[in-house]
């Protein structure tokens, strides 16, 4: 009896801090993946365990409070951080693309329309316009879901091969021949002169180094600025040729339909996540983009290389490739994937896997729950798809309004503010959640209404030089 | 700047419902009608203004309440100056950013028989704008802090004071020169409420410790 509760104290304390680092892990990497509740009601429940022991069980509990309370105020700190983490990746994505759009005539001519949207625009009447962006719009929605239910099927039946093909093609089509035609427009656009040979060195390089950093491994900051990279790209095959009805149909569309596909009980995202969850498995760890590398609670090494490989190794037969941006197939699905995976990734990695090791690990070493994760390494992920729905918004926004920059300067700051706002309500609910809705609506809202409303006042305004 | 957009937004429909359900020709009515629509986003402005202060007090007191020792880890005083910088950025870059966007392109000013010193007045202008903004944020917030009621009405007043004067363009001297006298007291005053005096400055200035 002695010893258990001499024990019990050490492994009670042990998983507190434990504990503590977890819900770092859970709070900082995905912004609470792991619900605080678990966390106190796995602490409660071990609480009655030490009520044999009567005497800790004070201690314990005062443990319990100041870990919970020193919880959130790490939770908000860690939360302000992680809001920053996201906002320069998708600043420089938006910052890519608007700078592209102004410069680069390419993307702002028609050029006809992808197979996925086969009704032209260019219709004599309004009514018939907008049928045939209501048309496009279900076509390309479909298409969508068609292959999230494709993705989430394959998942299921652990065909991972195929996977892993689909997306490796994807991703060197991106960093091939996207990239190709990208340089070659800038060319054209600053006039200047190339010759193959050099242009060929140069995507080569580029489009290997791409495929090494995303689907294997690579410094974090290369990693990123890939994934950006292609983020952008992919919203401007987007903005080029979706026309116009269909582009902000889509937008409203898709939004709508991440909300549905994560929350709702039989949703095709919902459904993967969960089937990850049981598998302990990541997902695609390489359709996200992430702010600092996975790193296992592993609490004998420090050392991130073994770390990381560890993690790579337990979590995934191979590094899932996942280009999110692969074609326009399924951009969806990595859009639906964004904010869960903050949920899932770490609570699969982190708390589950690590806490029977790190519980042994503690009962071993009582004063070494240090060594686990550091929680200002863990990040914040967030799904391509996310990124390049942003971009496509704010692109359209700089590509075809009539307020120009002030459209797009209200719409950049609309959907920073919709990310805030996810982020928030996630460190609240601690529940996976679609990051699209919130920032695409107040997105839409702020164009529209800037375009129609403001930019005739400002106009006015500019010309008599009034200021307000 | 959410706020300050929001608050634009909402002025600008206001401003739009009122041309569309008037003449367009009528020019003086016009005129007239922009002066209304500047007002009154002048007022709404310091509206949202206020309802900011309500929620950053909000958000304060939890930041409080879960902290260890009790006090939060940013003062309000250091909200006002974001407040006032975010505000006046948003401002500013609303003002400035397509006469920016123009001046890169060819052109001559004032061809047309107006001023040619419309850029630069426009970028004085708005660099005005910018500073006090920031200087009202902190005044209006102090204000509110301590529930001196005459300060928030000298800042709105201050801001109704600046507008108005932008109506006497293109008379620069007019508008320019009042602005900028209201904007060194405004600074003076949020200096003294930040806790700053004469001796601070002088200390500084000579770099003492």
């Amino acid at each position: 009896m002695t010893e258990l509760s001499a024990h019990l104290p050490q492994f009670q304390h042990g998983q507190l801090t434990e504990n503590f680092p977890d819900n770092h892990l859970s709070n900082t990497n995905d912004n609470s993946e792991r619900r605080r509740h678990d966390n106190s009601e796995r602490r409660r429940n071990d609480n009655p365990e030490s009520e044999t022991n009567g005497q800790p069980q004070n201690n314990i509990q005062q443990v319990v409070e100041q870990d919970e309370e020193e919880d959130e105020e790490l939770t908000l700190k860690y939360g302000a951080k992680h809001v920053i983490m996201l906002f320069v990746p998708v600043t420089l994505c938006m910052v890519v693309v608007v700078a592209t759009i102004k410069s680069v005539s390419f993307y702002t001519r028609k050029d006809g329309q992808l197979i996925y949207t086969p009704f032209t625009e260019e219709t004599e009447t309004v009514g018939q316009r907008a049928l045939n962006s209501i048309l496009n719009a279900a076509i390309m929605i479909s298409v969508i879901i068609v292959m999230t239910i494709l993705l989430v099927v394959l998942y299921k039946y652990r065909c991972y091969k195929v996977i892993h093909g689909w997306l490796i093609i994807s991703s060197l089509l991106l960093l091939f021949f996207f990239s190709f035609i990208y340089l070659g427009e800038v060319f054209k656009t600053y006039n200047v002169a190339m010759d193959y040979v050099t242009v060929a060195l140069m995507i080569w390089n580029f489009g290997v180094v791409g495929m090494i950093c995303i689907h294997w491994k690579g410094p974090l900051r290369l990693q990123q600025a890939y994934l950006i990279m292609i983020s952008a790209l992919m919203a401007l095959v987007f903005i080029k040729y979706l026309p116009e009805w269909t582009a902000w149909l889509i937008l409203a569309v898709i939004s709508v339909y991440d909300l549905v596909a994560v929350l709702c009980p039989k949703g095709p995202l919902r459904m993967l996540v969960e089937t990850a969850q049981e598998r302990n498995e990541t997902l695609f760890p390489a359709l996200i983009y992430s702010s600092t590398m996975i790193w296992l609670v592993n609490m004998a090494e420090e050392d991130p290389e073994a770390q990381r490989k560890a993690s790579k190794n337990s979590t995934y037969a191979k590094q899932a490739p996942a280009n999110q941006t692969r074609n326009e197939d399924a951009e969806a699905d990595d859009g639906g994937f964004s904010q869960e995976w903050q949920q899932q990734r770490d609570n699969r990695i982190g708390p589950i896997e690590s806490t029977p090791e790190s519980r042994a690990a503690v009962q071993a070493l009582p004063s070494n729950s240090q060594t686990s994760e550091d929680p200002e390494e863990r990040g914040v992920k967030l799904g391509l798809g996310d990124f390049i729905f942003y971009s496509v918004l704010v692109g359209k926004a700089s590509a075809t309004a009539s307020g120009d920059w002030n459209t797009t300067l209200a719409c950049f700051v609309a959907i920073l503010i919709g990310l805030c706002l996810t982020l928030l309500l996630l460190a609240i609910f601690k529940k996976a959640l679609p990051a699209l809705p919130i920032s695409i609506t107040f997105g839409l809202v702020f164009y529209f209404a800037t375009d129609n409303l403001v930019q005739p006042f400002m106009d006015q305004l500019a010309f008599h030089q009034f200021y307000i | 700047a959410f706020f300050w957009l929001v608050s634009l937004l909402l002025s600008s429909l206001v401003w739009f419902i009122a041309v569309k359900a008037s003449d367009p020709r009528d020019e003086p009515l016009q005129k007239g009608l922009l002066i209304f629509g500047v007002m009154f986003s002048v007022l709404l402005q310091e509206t949202f203004r206020f309802l900011y202060y309500k929620l950053l007090r909000k958000a304060i007191e939890g930041l409080v309440a879960l902290s260890e020792d009790g006090c939060s880890p940013i003062s309000i005083q250091q909200m006002a100056y974001v407040a006032g910088v975010g505000f006046g950025l948003m401002s500013g870059a609303f003002s400035m950013i397509n006469l920016l966007a123009d001046a890169l392109g060819p052109g001559t000013v004032g061809i047309h028989g107006d001023s040619q010193l419309y850029f630069l007045t426009s970028a004085f202008m708005t660099m005005v704008l910018v500073f006090l903004h920031t200087f009202w944020g902190i005044l209006f917030f102090h204000g509110c802090e301590h529930r001196r009621w005459w300060e928030i009405t000298a800042v709105v007043v201050m801001h109704l004071a600046v507008s108005g004067s932008t109506f006497c363009n293109p008379l620069y001297v007019g508008s320019l020169v009042p602005s900028y006298l209201l904007m060194a007291a405004a600074a003076t005053w949020a200096y003294l409420l930040s806790g700053g005096s004469a001796q601070n400055l002088r200390r500084f200035l000579l770099c003492k410790s």
